[in-house]
């Protein structure tokens, strides 16, 4: 094979890391770099600095060191069967590439992973050289998310994790089954286990950060995980159950979801259509309601229908209440915050906004349409002054008049 | 800024010096408050956009202040102060003016006029976020041999003195410029200074590493999910025009479908396709062999031979390696292979499938055909149901059947079923006697009959069915065997 210069390579590599959701550069320490030394600063709100056509944030650098890989997961451009073009980074190459991008603002930082090549450990001692060589060669303070590899020596994810800000290890596959159907090499118990010892790591160092000040900070952004959807059979049940698991065991910052997107030379096993892209957006306004509205999951599911797929044409907390109409209308004089919460259309800030300013003033309609998008959506679930949605709440044909409009049939939709 | 016009009724004129003046807003409030002065009464005005700062009358000492000020409102202020909308300073000291009678008033978020300014301080905030995120740098080369990141911006508020900060902190050990219409900043490793207003034909024209940071951006779009909207939001058109990759987006939009849809046609045909791909890359170099295949196939998407092209979604061609020991053929495709356009996925397909898994035969090793390539149907309501094609249409489509035998050169064709066997051999068979030994056929090689497996599908005695499922299977077996023979 010819030599590949590094435009070409970051070609290949970049399109191959693509399919990973993750760019969040948010959530680490506070730092710059002021004292006179070194490159970058984190001020703990993540930055996109670019968007492309697909709606998704760039953030990162975000490629592959390299997409050869032992492997051979179906889902994924860079198995081993695959017959996509090969490249490889050096560390060097990387290094140079994030610092020069760095300097021109285009980026927060580097989101590094790498297809498995020769072994779990060889490929992580890789990653691990590229965040060292960044951080202490270069005293580059800006944003490293490192990927973990499944089976890695528990000491190079420590070393890992010393200068990365955040660490992640995809689950995949939300069921064992789908992970065993399409992932033959990958095990749930190892993904999970390499998440617990990561999350040990990270409880270890917060630990000691309290009682000595130099002790050294792991992964102080924490550790996110992806779940690939509409790949197999799992519904979005399934999914949103899996999801809280997650979070409840591993204290996740985030869990992704993405989409199944038909890939180049794709694995005959593989559904050849997308999954709607809504559907992918219901499961992070799901998530939404787990992590800051105080849904259970179980309550979750139980906005989605008979076979535990979320509706599609409404968002999960309009089906919710739709449902459960008797914890309707709320009464945003009086009502507590977890009531109004459940109220669709009223958001988190929106809320803690009513409830200061409650103590001011008897909310009318007019006050509550101030502080939201829709006072439409939100006006047969609520009482206010001068507001009493009578029957409205009780129609049986509320969900037409609250649904989004219809909009025309997308020609060749999934 | 100066103060005019102070008896009672006549309009009080402050005059600030510079758009961002938060300094002078909060002199001259102060001075209104303790004078008493109502809010309506007040003019304020920016002497000559935002200018130089010092230019201007110099700062007071600060004064003893009489009346304290919460901390909240003096950060909302600040922010409010770079807003362009020309109402801000009004805003701030009806504010002001607000807060002395109630001290709670910037609790209440519902009360219209703190609406009013929280929101503007929300756009200036996303403003100056947005000049983090989209401020691209250009790199120069100084007369002492060191290198200096220029960048053009045009911020929608005025913000730039306010944001300065940001780019220090990250950039501390660079040298740097950020030149806009109203003001530039310059930052040479230890201090900041302020220039007059720029225009774009100020900054440098290029860097040869937007190009790679362009392939960046191109190889990191997912064409598969077009989301367009999601990015103009964050990302509105009147950044554009100083990024680099925004040249590529409406390209990448405009091939975008063509991308995805090639992907999932090459893939479809691959699915079948990549086990003869390869082993066609080792019998045949030249690539032919395929390239006659693709010929035909094309040929066939267009067949009007028979009238059943009318009402199919699709021609339904062969799949598999071309060099295939075995070849099936069936009898027509039917609802979802219409729809898919690939053989034997249906219910009978499925059944197929595992019939040949237990008699140990790598459908992917096979090549599959049907003896008629279009669904032939009765609409009854909302379903197609199959309905079987009459010996015209048999005929007219053997053509077809012909010239992938006459391709591929399978040592072994199996039949399935008696519409198969016709397409074959040109005669009605009966299965029943046909399957005992094979037949030959007129190139020479060995024909195999036997059921379809839909026939199995269709037993409704579960004892028959699971009989008539093992005999099938037994075939098949048999059929590997003389497989394995003829090629060995």
């Amino acid at each position: 094979m010819a030599q590949l210069d590094t435009r070409e390579k970051l070609a290949i590599l970049a399109d191959a890391a693509k399919y990973d959701a993750s760019c969040a550069s948010s959530g680490t320490t506070k730092r710059d770099s002021r004292d006179g030394k070194g490159l970058g600063s984190s001020e703990g709100m993540g930055i996109c600095h670019a968007y492309a056509p697909d709606g998704r944030c760039i953030s990162l650098l975000k490629i592959l060191l390299t997409n050869s890989c032992i492997f051979d997961c179906h889902y994924c451009i860079n198995r081993k069967s695959s017959n996509v073009r090969r490249a490889r980074f050096t560390a060097q190459e990387v290094v140079n590439l994030t610092l020069a991008f760095y300097k021109r603002n285009y980026i927060e930082g580097l989101f590094l992973s790498s297809g498995i090549v020769r072994s779990s450990n060889y490929t992580m001692e890789q990653l691990v050289e590229v965040a060292r060589s960044l951080r202490e060669d270069h005293d580059f303070r800006g944003y490293i998310h490192l990927k973990t590899i499944p089976d890695a020596d528990p000491e190079l994810v420590r070393q890992a994790g010393l200068h990365a800000d955040r660490m992640s290890i995809n689950v995949e596959l939300p069921t064992e089954p789908g992970l065993k159907r399409l992932a033959p090499e990958k095990s749930a118990a190892r993904i999970e286990g390499a998440m617990g010892e990561v999350k040990g790591a990270i409880d270890e160092t917060k630990d000691a950060g309290k009682r000595f000040k130099s002790a050294p900070r792991f992964a102080p952004a924490g550790q996110s995980t992806q779940m690939i959807v509409g790949a197999d059979a799992a519904s979005d049940g399934d999914i949103v159950r899996k999801a809280s698991t997650l979070y409840d065991r591993f204290a996740l910052r985030r869990v992704y979801y993405s989409a199944f997107s038909p890939i180049p030379d794709a694995s005959a096993v593989l559904p050849l259509q997308r999954p709607p892209l809504m559907r992918e957006h219901r499961l992070y306004q799901s998530d939404w309601l787990m992590r800051f509205y105080g849904f259970k999951p179980a309550e979750v599911v139980q906005a989605a229908d008979a076979n535990g797929m979320l509706p599609l044409d409404m968002d999960p907390k309009l089906a919710w209440a739709l449902k459960f109409r008797e914890h309707f209308p709320v009464d945003v004089n009086r009502a507590p915050r977890e009531q109004l919460l459940r109220v669709p259309g009223l958001g988190t800030k929106a809320v803690d906004r009513i409830l200061k300013s409650r103590r001011f003033r008897r909310f009318t309609l007019d006050d509550v349409a101030r502080l939201t998008v829709s006072v439409a959506k939100v006006r047969p679930f609520i009482v206010t002054a001068d507001w009493r949605p009578t029957l409205l709440t009780d129609r049986a044909d509320l969900p037409t008049l609250l649904k989004p409009k219809q909009k025309q049939l997308e020609l060749f939709a999934a | 800024m100066s103060i005019a016009g102070r008896s009672a009724d006549q309009p009080v004129r402050i005059t600030l010096a510079a758009a961002d003046d938060f300094d002078g807003w909060r002199d001259a409030a102060r001075d209104l408050i303790e004078a008493g002065t109502a809010p309506e009464r007040v003019v304020w005005i920016v002497e000559g956009g935002v200018g130089d700062l010092f230019g201007g009358d110099a700062p007071r000492p600060p004064a003893a202040p009489s009346f304290s000020v919460l901390r909240q409102f003096v950060d909302l202020a600040k922010a409010v102060v770079c807003h362009s909308d020309p109402e801000r300073f009004g805003l701030l000291y009806a504010m002001l003016w607000k807060l002395q009678g109630n001290r709670k008033a910037m609790e209440d978020r519902a009360d219209p006029l703190l609406d009013r300014l929280e929101r503007l301080a929300k756009e200036v905030r996303r403003d100056a976020h947005k000049m983090h995120a989209f401020v691209r740098f250009r790199e120069v080369e100084e007369e002492d041999n060191k290198t200096r990141f220029v960048a053009w911006f045009e911020p929608e508020h005025h913000i730039v003195r306010r944001e300065a900060g940001f780019f220090v902190r990250r950039f501390a050990n660079m040298r740097w410029s950020i030149l806009t219409p109203e003001l530039s900043i310059h930052w040479n490793g230890t201090t900041l200074t302020e220039g007059p207003g720029a225009t774009k034909a100020d900054a440098p024209g290029g860097d040869p590493l937007e190009e790679t940071w362009k392939t960046y951006y191109a190889s990191v779009f997912n064409p598969a999910r077009l989301k367009v909207k999601a990015m103009t939001k964050e990302m509105p058109k009147k950044y554009w025009r100083n990024m680099p990759e925004s040249a590529l987006i409406a390209p990448l939009i405009a091939g975008a479908r063509a991308r995805e849809v090639e992907m999932i046609d090459r893939s479809a045909a691959e699915a079948g396709m990549a086990g003869a791909l390869e082993a066609e890359r080792r019998i045949e170099p030249g690539g032919n062999l395929r390239a006659a295949w693709e010929g035909l196939l094309a040929e066939a998407r267009q067949c009007t031979r028979c009238d059943l092209y009318k009402c199919g979604t699709q021609t339904v061609f062969g799949e598999g390696p071309l060099d295939a020991a075995i070849l099936f053929v069936g009898e027509q495709p039917g609802d979802q292979e219409d729809l898919a356009g690939r053989p034997f996925i249906g219910p009978a397909g499925q059944l197929f499938d595992a019939s040949l898994q237990q008699a140990g035969i790598d459908r992917s090793q096979t090549y599959v055909t049907n003896a008629v390539k279009h669904f032939k149907f009765e609409a009854r309501g909302k379903r197609r149901i199959h309905s079987k094609p009459d010996a015209g249409e048999i005929e007219a489509c053997r053509w077809w059947q012909e010239q992938e035998r006459a391709l591929i050169k399978p040592p072994l064709t199996v039949a399935l079923g008696a519409t198969a066997a016709r397409s074959l051999t040109g005669k009605t068979v009966t299965i029943s006697r046909a399957r005992e030994a094979p037949l030959t056929l007129v190139d020479g090689s060995e024909c195999w009959v036997t059921v379809h497996p839909s026939f199995l599908l269709r037993i409704p005695e579960e004892d028959r069915k699971a009989a008539e499922r093992a005999r099938f299977v037994e075939d098949l077996r048999r059929i590997k065997a003389r497989a394995d023979e003829l090629t060995a």
